[in-house]
């Protein structure tokens, strides 16, 4: 026993088990939140339409003496995300027959591997016992994200072309086109918090705001919370537009309402998924929904402080107090996370689609010259503040 | 970098370099070459140029080659998978690689700082930060040079594709 416990506090076994373990409980807390978000994005729309939406498939609370109906109007439902797995995986998978057979069956897994590899960056957590809530501690944090997720797009492209129909191709291509029109506006739109922090490892990134305030809202620090100082103001700025062009790019990088069009139901069938069934679509599902939670989760490392909060201390002081932090930052994180989610969930039900040419237009003339020109403002911020 | 990870990922991109040009599917084809510039993105990686890697696959494997899959699934493909091997063309192409391996094992050869082992680098530089200051503070004007260049060329573009319509 002894010589086990040794073996796993030696450096590079203890990295592995570590890692391995992180990993782990970060796909089995990201999983359960896919199928909540589902469940979530039911419910939410069903009370904004003045409906009750799926309120039956309860726990069997009453068995157990709660006293509650199992299919009351707000309680109900919660076992809904276990039906609906069952049901996807036992429906019959169908391949039709004038598919491209290979790459028809390669696509989900492209999509869906990209959308989880992107969170091995994110610092869910500040540490526990010493050990780094963060699966990769990489100096390049925010470009991997974008690196891997561009990968996502073949999942889609692959889908819609091996599917050999006319739907789903015309999805495919949409998609292609919106993804490499948001990316650039993405990717610049980050690059004034770059300057501001002059870091790129996301780690630091949120490290740097535990200790100089939150991006977005700069009076909140680990220290006293304060009304921001003019400097604070200045930078704030642009932090502001980055993080408006940040987010509403990240709902068309996710393929979310109002940028839906891939698979505008009323035009394309289903888009680039109409020939999919079963498990397949499953995939496809699933990796929507954890793009949406990688979105969010980037976004909250970069604008609104991580795992930290005003008045709760990381992880750092010893024995099962440092423990007991260490769980609460990253229930703080989990918490700021599904506060997006919801954010996510609610512009769905409330704005309508936007037309493709719209869309063509918002990306490339609006948010591309909003980003650069918000590099430069930043940086003359940036050095009168200096 | 552990050798057999180096083995592993040069295997990978030199199989699917190869698969690049052997297979008869246009698609196929560039997907191959997406996995090959994966696997060079992993050994850069392994080399701890983080940055270069990421920017590899950010580029290349992320934008490029969506773009390229983007136009070759607009095209008729059983067109392309018809076509007879052109044989003056094989052997042309084969003499050239042939001779291009002969001048490089050549010059390879005569290489002498090539056999002499490197200080080893501290690992965990800040690359993405040397990269900056190199650029920027050494190599300011060919960067702006290229830049403009860029620019250019773009204009260029858009020039060319407007004339079209009319």
């Amino acid at each position: 026993m002894n010589a086990i416990l040794q073996f796993l506090s030696d450096p590079l076994p203890f990295l592995v088990w570590t890692t391995l373990a992180k990993s782990a409980g970060l796909l089995g807390v990201v999983l359960v939140m896919v199928s909540y978000t589902v469940y979530a994005e039911r419910r939410v729309s069903s009370l904004m339409q003045d409906r009750l939406g799926p309120n039956r498939t309860g726990f069997p609370t009453s068995l157990l003496g709660f006293g509650i109906k199992d299919w009351s109007p707000f309680l109900g439902g919660l076992g809904q995300p276990i039906a609906d797995a069952l049901k996807l995986l036992l429906k019959e998978d169908f391949t039709p027959a004038y598919v491209n057979k290979f790459y028809y069956w390669i696509a989900p897994g492209l999509g869906i591997g990209a959308a989880i590899i992107s969170l091995a960056v994110i610092p869910f957590g500040s540490s526990i016992a010493g050990v780094d809530m963060v699966i990769a501690n990489v100096d390049i944090g925010p470009l991997f994200v974008f690196a891997i997720s561009s990968l996502g797009v073949y999942g889609i492209v692959l889908a819609g072309w091996s599917s050999n129909s006319k739907y789903p191709f015309l999805g495919a291509v949409r998609s292609t086109n919106q993804l490499i029109s948001y990316e650039l506006a993405l990717g610049l739109s980050i690059v004034p918090l770059i300057l501001i922090i002059g870091k790129l490892n996301l780690v630091e990134i949120v490290s740097y705001q535990v200790q100089n305030g939150w991006m977005l809202l700069p009076g909140i620090t680990a220290k006293a919370p304060h009304l921001p100082t003019l400097e604070q103001f200045l930078t704030w700025i642009p932090v502001f537009i980055a993080f408006l062009v940040f987010t509403i790019s990240m709902f068309a990088e996710t393929n979310r309402l109002p940028f839906d069009l891939p698979e505008a139901e009323t035009e394309l069938v289903s888009g680039y998924h109409t020939e999919y069934s079963s498990l397949k679509f499953a995939l496809f599902f699933l990796g929507e929904y954890t793009a949406m939670i990688t979105g969010s989760a980037l976004i909250v490392t970069l604008f609104l402080g991580g795992w930290h909060f005003p008045g709760i201390p990381d992880g750092s002081a010893a024995g099962w107090l440092g423990v007991m932090w260490g769980l609460v930052n990253i229930g703080v994180f989990l918490a700021k996370v599904v506060a997006f989610l919801i954010f996510f969930i609610f512009i769905r039900w409330t704005l309508p689609r936007f037309r493709y040419d719209q869309l063509m237009k918002l990306g490339w003339i609006w948010f591309f010259e909003i980003a650069l020109v918000n590099i430069f403002i930043t940086a003359l911020i940036v050095t009168y503040v200096h | 970098m552990s050798p057999i990870l180096f083995w592993i990922f040069s295997a990978l991109m030199l199989g699917f370099g190869a698969a690049t040009i052997l297979n008869r599917n246009p698609v196929a084809s560039a997907l191959s070459l997406v996995v090959s510039f994966l696997g060079l993105a992993a050994l850069f990686f392994g080399l701890d140029a983080n940055f270069i890697g990421v920017i590899q696959i950010l580029v290349y494997a992320g934008a490029v080659m969506v773009l390229f899959i983007f136009i070759i699934m607009l095209l008729d493909l059983k067109a392309e998978q018809r076509r007879q091997i052109n044989i003056p063309a094989l052997l042309g192409g084969v003499a050239i690689v042939v001779a291009f391996t002969a001048q490089l094992v050549t010059v390879i050869r005569s290489y002498k700082a090539g056999n002499e082992p490197f200080a080893a680098i501290t690992p965990n530089l800040p690359d993405a930060h040397n990269i900056g200051m190199t650029l920027f503070a050494n190599y300011n004007l060919p960067f702006q040079v290229i830049g403009v260049l860029i620019l250019v060329a773009s204009i260029g573009v858009v020039v060319l594709s407007q004339r079209e319509l009319k």
